[in-house]
């Protein structure tokens, strides 16, 4: 293992002090706890907060700002943080409007968050949530009941931040994502595996000519092994299953995001999604917006994930494009 | 019982999960991700150096004071699935001075397991213990029994929790949660004898 580290055991330690002291200007360290909080007040809005293992940044921390995320809880890497933290979030979020979480599909994050949630009740806070379950590739998962929640999670932060910040309630925000999951999609890729710090050793093993289609964030099996083939192809592999699973029609609106995994440069991410769109253009689908980065990353993992959301309102887009003061979005 | 039985109830509970660590994780392996033991080791002993730097002065305090110390220290699904056990004892003990039915007790802790995990019986969980335990503690209940309980998980199929990935290969193993669970119980009645 070759990494920049002082020592496993202080990763998430250390990284949450330098993007604390790195990005002071918009996020601080609450106390000694697991969380980053944004700066900005926002008294009487709801507070919302994401949060989960680490390894996949700039999620959850960079999207933590005014407009967005009140505040980011870190777990381990790729393990979920524990009750007593997010409840720390949840108290750092509250602005006496209540607190909106918005959790990935992974068994122990929704026991963790959920436990969160009864503790913040029991102190006379009002907690609501959402669980993000995007990626389609596989049914059931390593990590998960049912599917995951992986890279468009990130739009769930950005348009619920959007409506926080306009003063919408608890109540709206819950509405308003169960209008949104179901029109975000993704499936990822993997050309070579991430290694967690701690372990030491990479998470699964591919051979130099192989990929893995559907894999997830924390290296969990997707559902097709094959030989490396052409961006073209596998862009074609991954945007039909999404098509398919939000039935686009000419004429749709979508947004687009290519998600690196960590170890994939932009040159390649640039190449893929310009695949996409032409996949996109030959259906008449038009691409209202189109991100390419990376959002939600697997540490070092090479590889990335397409995310499609079909612009049901087109209201979304401009949540979605209203400036905010984030280290990341 | 009292505060000073429960305490050496519990004490006896995280000595079992000591010196059981590497079996448990070991239990964790085939069908999860091989760390319930190590995980519980640690919550156990956060526990009780919460313990030894505050000396709980009533039943509720104990058990709230270790359901704290797991929730916070042993993450995963053991952590919150324990930590709210304890917090259910301590909702149900709140102005006791002896555990006055421990039926009522252990039901409130499965009842705390079965909300926060959402398992029912015949899944392979902590609940396929936990569930028969409060069911024969009112007329008496052995070691062995609890034994026996945990050996039925073994023919189990997973279909809850992080073991429900691997399916069927689930069956023919024991239920780590389960076992840790029987230790509990162990402790419990050995302290009782």
């Amino acid at each position: 293992m070759k990494k920049i580290l002082n020592a496993p055991q202080d990763v998430v330690e250390e990284m949450m002090q330098g993007m604390a002291e790195a990005h002071k200007d918009i996020v601080h360290r609450v106390g000694s706890t697991r969380v980053l909080a944004r700066n900005y007040e926002g008294a009487g809005k709801v507070g919302l907060i994401s949060g989960g293992g680490s390894g996949h940044e700039p999620t959850h921390a960079g999207f933590v700002g005014q407009g967005m995320l009140s505040a980011a809880v870190f777990g381990d890497v790729f393990t979920s943080p524990t009750p007593d933290q997010v409840y720390e979030a949840v108290k750092a979020a509250d602005k006496g409007a209540g607190v909106f979480m918005v959790i990935k599909n992974y068994t122990g994050d929704v026991l963790n968050f959920e436990m969160a949630k009864d503790m913040a009740e029991a102190e006379g806070i009002d907690v609501d949530f959402c669980i993000t379950k995007d990626d389609i590739a596989v049914e059931d998962s390593l990590y998960s009941d049912g599917q995951r929640g992986v890279a468009g999670t990130i739009f769930v932060h950005k348009i619920l931040g959007y409506h926080a910040e306009k003063g919408a309630s608890l109540k709206e925000l819950k509405a308003l994502s169960e209008k949104l999951l179901p029109e975000i999609k993704t499936i990822g890729l993997a050309l070579a595996p991430a290694i967690v710090p701690e372990q030491g050793k990479p998470g699964f093993e591919l051979a130099d000519d192989e990929i893995e289609f559907g894999i997830g964030i924390h290296g969990e099996p997707g559902y097709q092994r094959v030989k490396l083939q052409p961006s073209q192809a596998m862009a074609k592999e991954i945007y039909d299953k999404l098509s398919k699973a939000l039935q686009l029609q000419a004429g749709d609106d979508v947004v687009v995001l290519v998600n690196g995994m960590g170890g994939t440069p932009l040159m390649e991410q640039y190449v893929f999604v310009n695949d996409v769109l032409e996949l996109l253009k030959k259906d008449n689908v038009s691409a209202a917006k189109t991100m390419v980065g990376d959002y939600m990353t697997s540490i070092e993992m090479a590889g990335l994930s397409l995310t499609l959301m079909k612009l049901k309102d087109k209201a979304w887009l401009d949540a979605l494009n209203a400036p905010v003061d984030t280290i990341a979005w | 019982m009292d505060l000073t039985t429960a305490q050496a109830w519990l004490k006896r509970f995280f000595a079992l999960i000591e010196e059981h660590k590497a079996y448990l994780s070991e239990l964790d392996n085939p069908i999860g991700d091989g760390d319930h033991g190590h995980n519980m080791a640690r919550g156990a002993k956060a526990a009780e150096e919460a313990l030894q730097a505050q000396t709980p002065t009533s039943l509720e305090g104990l058990f709230k004071s270790v359901g704290m110390s797991l929730l916070s220290k042993v993450g995963g699904a053991s952590g919150p699935l324990y930590g709210s056990v304890f917090l259910a004892f301590a909702n149900e003990v709140k102005g006791q001075e002896v555990i006055e039915n421990p039926q009522q007790l252990f039901a409130a802790g499965l009842d705390a397991i079965v909300r926060r995990g959402k398992a029912s019986v015949g899944e392979k969980t902590m609940v396929d213990v936990w569930s028969p335990f409060v069911e024969k503690l009112a007329e008496g209940v052995s070691l062995e029994d609890v034994e026996a309980m945990v050996l039925a998980t073994k023919p189990l199929k997973a279909t809850k929790g992080r073991a429900a990935y691997v399916g069927a290969r689930s069956i023919g193993h024991i239920d780590p949660g389960s076992y840790s669970s029987g230790l509990f119980f162990k402790a419990y009645l050995k302290e009782l004898a």
